[in-house]
């Protein structure tokens, strides 16, 4: 439930002067015309890297992303909500192990990726750092986390990497189950009693900042955003995919009676800019670098994972076995 | 009537606390594959609870989410071996081996079931049942032929000390004989004559020997538990105790 195409680790670029002309024009020319880059075909080297720290980011957030939720299967309330989250839950595991496999395709495999992950190398969605301490927690990010990643995911399942716009295509279709899901729970909390309208409000409160923070920060045009938006890697801004966001969302929180804190928050009709308070961009560069409310707890669950798993992996790992990249 | 509902009830709470127990898998198993197996299986095992709580609401009882969620642990009549906390993946493996090819058997005599609701249920639950069982069964196969002897220590030690819990699986209900003159189910000894052939057949193709001479440790259809029941309720009814009067 990411998908933001932001990858918040600096780039360093091969000069796009040392790749073939002629084989740069025929990229360019194709992506141009809406044709799909597929994994065996050229591609200079910065789309090559820019991508693979995309996608293998974006399935990081859906594995770290499950452990906030994954918390609450255990104390769902009643039959019902048990087996949604249950599912939910699983359904992130799945596009971690789909996006997994498209990054693959770009030459680095799951292992080195995962090993990355926990070595805290690459990074993942600020937002799962961020506890989740009620159950309306849990009803608030499966509505507007994952409303906000396929606000991000749909505009990037256009993009131009063939894998990796069909695994999002595949993704977007589940995560508006999650979305429905997620609304159903904060409906029943927002129209019950008092306690339970308390519980989403003070959930939203907590999340609303982090959801700010989740498209990235505002849009200094750089020169790298421009390439990638040519080459369709990163398909809109930071502020057009939070505004779009806004534009879907704020009606609805609105409409079931709970308030957004944030004093600021309008929208401009003529332009349909909405406005909003600084959500503390200090906060977002610190969480980022690991020192959100949880970012050690998140990687040592990781890494007891990759640990108590390690006898599995070598008692199955037969010494004829070759590793094969997966076709996507 | 009493002993078909101690009949469904043995079996709706065997299927919710290992349901439950595999959930705790989601999100932290050992490898992504895994992950979404047990996470499916669990969603599995959890829906049957339903089904078989709503049968026994349809019966009288209190509807499923009172019977699943708010009860108290002395009122389970799940058996002990699917209470135990998850452990390591080798523990949680064997166990699912070991119980979900019971299931199988268990759902293949239901499908005779004189009560129609549950022999329909059984008819077409086993179909998903068959999985749990094809999952299992290769991943015994495949980690009881560990190429590291750390690998087939550990799964000798889990089977060892799962195996005598799973006999209990088989503990006769209080009204285990009428349960059978009714014609509701064939009984736990044919069941579990039929699990020791399959489960003596699937670890003769491994590297494991199967314990000998082990008690079966029994308990659970009496109401008796160890302590990790209420550990887990408690833990499982924390959201909806906070009101239980109210929709969630």
């Amino acid at each position: 439930m990411y998908g933001g195409g932001n990858t918040f680790e600096k780039i360093t670029a091969t000069k796009l002067e040392d790749e073939d002309p002629i084989l740069l024009q025929e990229f360019e020319e194709k992506i141009a015309k809406g044709g799909k880059i597929e994994p065996q075909d050229w591609m200079p080297a910065l789309y090559r890297k820019q991508l693979t720290r995309m996608i293998e980011q974006h399935a990081h957030s859906e594995i770290i992303g499950a452990l906030p939720e994954g918390t609450w299967i255990t104390r769902a309330p009643g039959f019902r909500r048990k087996r949604a989250i249950l599912a939910k839950v699983q359904d992130e595991i799945g596009h971690a192990q789909l996006l997994y496999s498209a990054a693959e395709t770009l030459g680095k495999t799951r292992e080195a990726m995962i090993n990355d992950l926990v070595t805290g190398k690459s990074k993942y969605s600020n937002i799962f750092n961020y506890p989740a301490y009620t159950w309306a927690d849990a009803a608030v990010i499966a509505w507007l986390v994952d409303a906000a990643a396929i606000v991000n995911q749909t505009a990037n399942a256009k993009g131009s990497y063939g894998p990796y716009s069909r695994a999002l295509d595949r993704i977007c279709i589940e995560e508006s189950f999650h979305l429905k899901y997620g609304h159903d729970a904060v409906v029943y909390l927002a129209t019950g009693t008092d306690m339970q309208r308390q519980m989403v409000q003070e959930a939203l409160n907590r999340w609303w900042k982090p959801l700010m923070h989740f498209f990235g920060p505002p849009d200094k045009q750089s020169k790298h955003t421009e390439i990638l938006m040519r080459w369709k890697v990163k398909m809109g801004t930071n502020d057009e995919m939070r505004n779009q966001f806004m534009d879907m969302y704020v009606p609805k929180i609105w409409e079931l009676g709970l308030d957004i804190p944030d004093a600021e928050l309008g929208k401009d009709e003529e332009t349909g800019i909405w406005s909003f308070a600084d959500p503390d961009w200090e906060e977002f560069k610190r969480v980022i670098n690991g020192d959100g409310p949880l970012n050690k707890e998140r990687l040592a669950v990781r890494k007891a994972v990759e640990n108590n798993s390690e006898w599995i992996r070598k008692a199955i790992l037969s010494p004829e076995s070759k590793y094969v990249v997966p076709l996507a | 009537m009493e002993a078909l509902k101690e009949l469904l009830f043995k079996m709706a709470d065997d299927s919710l606390v290992i349901g439950h127990r595999m959930g705790e898998w989601t999100g932290i198993a050992p490898m992504m594959e895994e992950d979404l197996a047990f996470s499916s299986i669990a969603q599995d095992k959890l829906g049957h609870a339903n089904t078989l709580y709503d049968m026994l609401h349809e019966l009288g009882e209190a509807d499923a989410d009172t019977l699943g969620f708010l009860r108290s642990a002395n009122e389970f009549r799940n058996c002990q071996f699917v209470e135990l906390p998850i452990g390591d993946y080798d523990f949680s493996l064997v166990r699912h081996f070991l119980f979900d090819n019971a299931e199988f058997i268990r759902y293949k005599h239901l499908a005779n079931s004189s009560h129609e609701p549950l022999a329909k249920f059984a008819r077409k639950v086993i179909g998903e049942v068959r999985y749990h069982v094809m999952h299992g069964n290769a991943w015994m196969k495949k980690l009881g032929n560990s190429h590291t002897a750390e690998g087939l220590e550990r799964m000798q030690q889990q089977l060892n000390f799962a195996f005598p819990y799973a006999l209990g699986v088989f503990e006769h209900s209080p009204s285990e004989n009428e349960i059978k003159d009714q014609g509701y189910f064939v009984g736990e000894d044919t069941v579990k004559e039929e699990w020791m052939n399959t489960i003596k057949s699937v670890i003769a193709e491994t590297k494991l020997t199967l314990p000998e001479n082990a008690e079966p440790v029994t308990g659970g259809r009496k109401h008796e538990h160890t302590e990790h029941l209420s550990t887990m309720l408690e833990e499982m009814s924390v959201t909806l105790r906070l009101d239980p009067s109210v929709e969630w």
